[in-house]
């Protein structure tokens, strides 16, 4: 682990020896029904079948691939030669449905997407639709989007803890991630209403303002989250039985993680450090202090020890918000954009005229399209957005970090054992509602 | 269906340009504006982006320059199905097309971050891959096969990726029906 300056980052690795290896290739390129009817094909099969190798799936349903991830394997004895994730089990059309959406009802599509870090669809989300409006938020807004995307990246990384705990036979720990997950899920809650699949980022603001003693609430979480972090280290990150499950499996370097377009703590595992937080900051990312952290080896262990380390970043940003959260409004006072209070209807014919038009037809937003990126937990996170000038996107496309991430699976499961595949796996988190989205 | 449109579109454009140049004689005609131009092809700007509108000729081309430029990264690759909304801002030279395909890039050392829309035309859906230059493109363009059924020639793997392999339609065309689909269950016995 080491913490870098931008300046090492000047000098790009070369991509020719990435691009090579995609061409011949890792990957399992075979069709799902060739798959199926690989033992009747004989030699019509698409590729060669001997003897020695074996084709099995893993799969989809197995307690190891983090939901409905499918991978077909070619097995040398217990080596995996090439393999193909296959995806899709999750599918429910979210692009289609947002078209179908409008603005204001949006994030309630889009948080159910990346169900662990659903602040991060419903920020890019809104950030999309800020631009193409051209709204700027208030800053007590701003601020409280930090506030709740940082909670939701420890909470997204203590979840990664949990499962890769148990993924790797350290099963206690699943209890232990999911227990410090909820206290933040707690505060969640609390603000929003809801542990996930919040609604509470929308174009123009946030739902509502924090609650009362929402500082105490914080610096509560701040308290006792950093000792069972510890705990973690006693545990897991100096146990010699966990440095060999994870150590030197599954390597990777920065030219092939750039060449993959692998982003987030996969990209800075290999020692490059890039954070959009940092490089190209949102929101109010550059005003407060963090370090970006990097890995030397790009194996499962610097994966992992990124994720951790991440949590107390986090915290570290989490502190300098409480202390530097600005008064004001939580979202922006454009009467066509913002519904307007319950209690203004009562009051006001116009008040009522804008809520009933906001609800029921949407506001307008004009022609064009933007792409937005965020850094999520598991990497950038982008939404391109183009809109016809109505009151629903025309269409809404989001990057989603684990789809691109996954792609780097075979590599890094090529010649390893079945067992390090399971390590793989877990180390790259993807997260498949938003891969099949 | 889209082709009538399209052609009554037109009409009427040739023929209110026809009735406007008899009414304005006095007035001169507009110089059409200059195209800025980037790695040699037009560039706009959207929302303070860049955008580079390459022609499916010139899209490999482009992309190598971008490469070569340092844009190390291809974050994304995705579709548009401008059916509905044909009239969209466009520069010049570019002829607009039913479907597009957006490439978005990144160059790390300079914080840069690029577009490319490349239009492609419904009679003929395909276009170069630019698998041989980010590789990471892969699964990216499988997906735009899949939702647009535009082709990617010579992908390594021109599958649907998150569709059943039998399925037909592509979902995010805007002439594909929304919602009403049974559930279909690949030969699940059924009591009926």
């Amino acid at each position: 682990m080491a913490i870098t300056d931008k300046t090492e980052t000047d000098t790009l690795p070369e991509l020719t020896d990435a691009r090579v290896r995609a061409r011949e290739s890792a990957v399992l390129r075979l069709s799902e029904s060739a798959m199926a009817r690989l033992g009747e094909m004989g030699p019509d099969a698409p590729i060669d079948v001997d003897d020695e190798r074996m084709f099995i799936n893993m799969g989809p349903s197995h307690p190891s691939t983090h939901g409905v991830l499918r991978l077909m394997l070619e097995l040398e004895g217990e080596t995996v030669r090439r393999s193909k994730p296959v995806i899709g089990y999750l599918h429910t059309g979210m692009e289609k449905t947002g078209e179908q959406l409008t603005y204001l009802q949006g994030p309630t599509n889009v948080t159910r997407m990346d169900y662990a870090a659903p602040l991060f669809n419903e920020l890019v989300f809104s950030l999309a639709v800020e631009e193409l409006v051209g709204i700027e938020v208030p800053e007590r807004a701003t601020w409280i989007r930090m506030l709740m995307c940082e909670l939701n990246r420890m909470a997204s990384n203590l979840l990664f803890m949990a499962t890769n705990g148990m993924d790797l036979g350290a099963v206690s720990m699943m209890i232990y991630g999911w227990r410090e997950r909820e206290d933040i899920l707690r505060f969640f809650e609390m603000v929003t209403g809801l542990r996930m699949n919040h609604n509470y980022i929308r174009p123009g603001g946030v739902a509502a303002d924090l609650p009362d003693g929402w500082q105490a609430e914080v610096e509560r979480l701040l308290e006792i989250i950093p000792p069972r972090l510890e705990e973690y280290d006693v545990l897991m990150t100096g146990q010699p039985i966990w440095r060999d499950r994870l150590q030197g499996v599954g390597v990777m370097n920065s030219a092939e993680a750039l060449a993959l377009g692998v982003t987030g703590p996969l990209l800075r595992s290999t020692g490059y450090a890039w954070d959009l937080r940092r490089d190209q900051p949102y929101l109010a990312y550059d005003e407060v202090e963090f370090d970006v952290l990097v890995g030397s080896y790009g194996d499962c262990f610097d994966r992992y020890a990124i994720r951790l380390n991440e949590i107390r970043e986090s915290m570290r940003i989490v502190r300098q918000v409480i202390d530097k959260m600005p008064a004001g409004d939580v979202r922006v006072q454009d009467k066509k954009i913002t519904p307007p209070p319950r209690a203004r209807i009562d009051e006001s014919m116009e008040a009522l005229i804008h809520h009933f038009k906001i609800f029921t037809e949407g506001y307008k937003v004009p022609e064009g399209e933007v792409y937005v990126g965020v850094e999520s937990p598991r990497g950038e996170l982008g939404c391109y957005m183009v809109s016809d000038g109505g009151s629903h996107p025309y269409r809404m496309h989001i990057r989603a970090p684990s789809f691109v991430n996954l792609q780097c699976l075979p590599y890094l499961m090529q010649d390893g054992l079945i067992a390090d595949a399971v390590a793989n796996i877990s180390t790259v988190d993807p997260i498949m509602g938003e891969v099949d989205r | 269906m889209a082709e009538n449109d399209e052609d009554t579109a037109a009409d009427e454009a040739a023929t209110d340009d026809a009735t406007d140049a008899t009414d304005a004689m006095t007035e001169p005609e507009p110089e059409p504006e200059p195209v800025e131009l980037a790695f040699g092809v037009p560039v706009t700007e959207s929302r303070g982006q860049r955008v580079l509108h390459p022609s499916r000729e010139e899209y490999l081309a482009t992309a190598e320059a971008l490469r070569a430029d340092g844009f190390v990264m291809l974050l994304d690759v995705c579709g548009v199905d401008y059916l509905t909304h044909a009239g969209r801002t466009l520069p010049t030279p570019v002829q607009p097309e039913r479907f597009e395909v957006v490439v978005n890039l990144i160059n790390h050392a300079r914080g840069e971050r690029i577009r490319m829309r490349v239009q492609v035309p419904e009679a003929d859906p395909h276009i170069p891959s630019l698998f041989d230059i980010w590789p990471g493109c892969e699964t990216l363009e499988r997906e735009t096969y899949d939702m647009f059924g535009v082709v990617f020639d010579d992908h390594p793997d021109p599958t649907r990726i998150l569709m059943p392999e039998d399925w037909v339609g592509h979902p995010l065309r805007k002439d594909y029906a929304v919602g009403r689909i049974p559930v279909q269950f690949k030969g699940a016995p059924t009591n009926r």
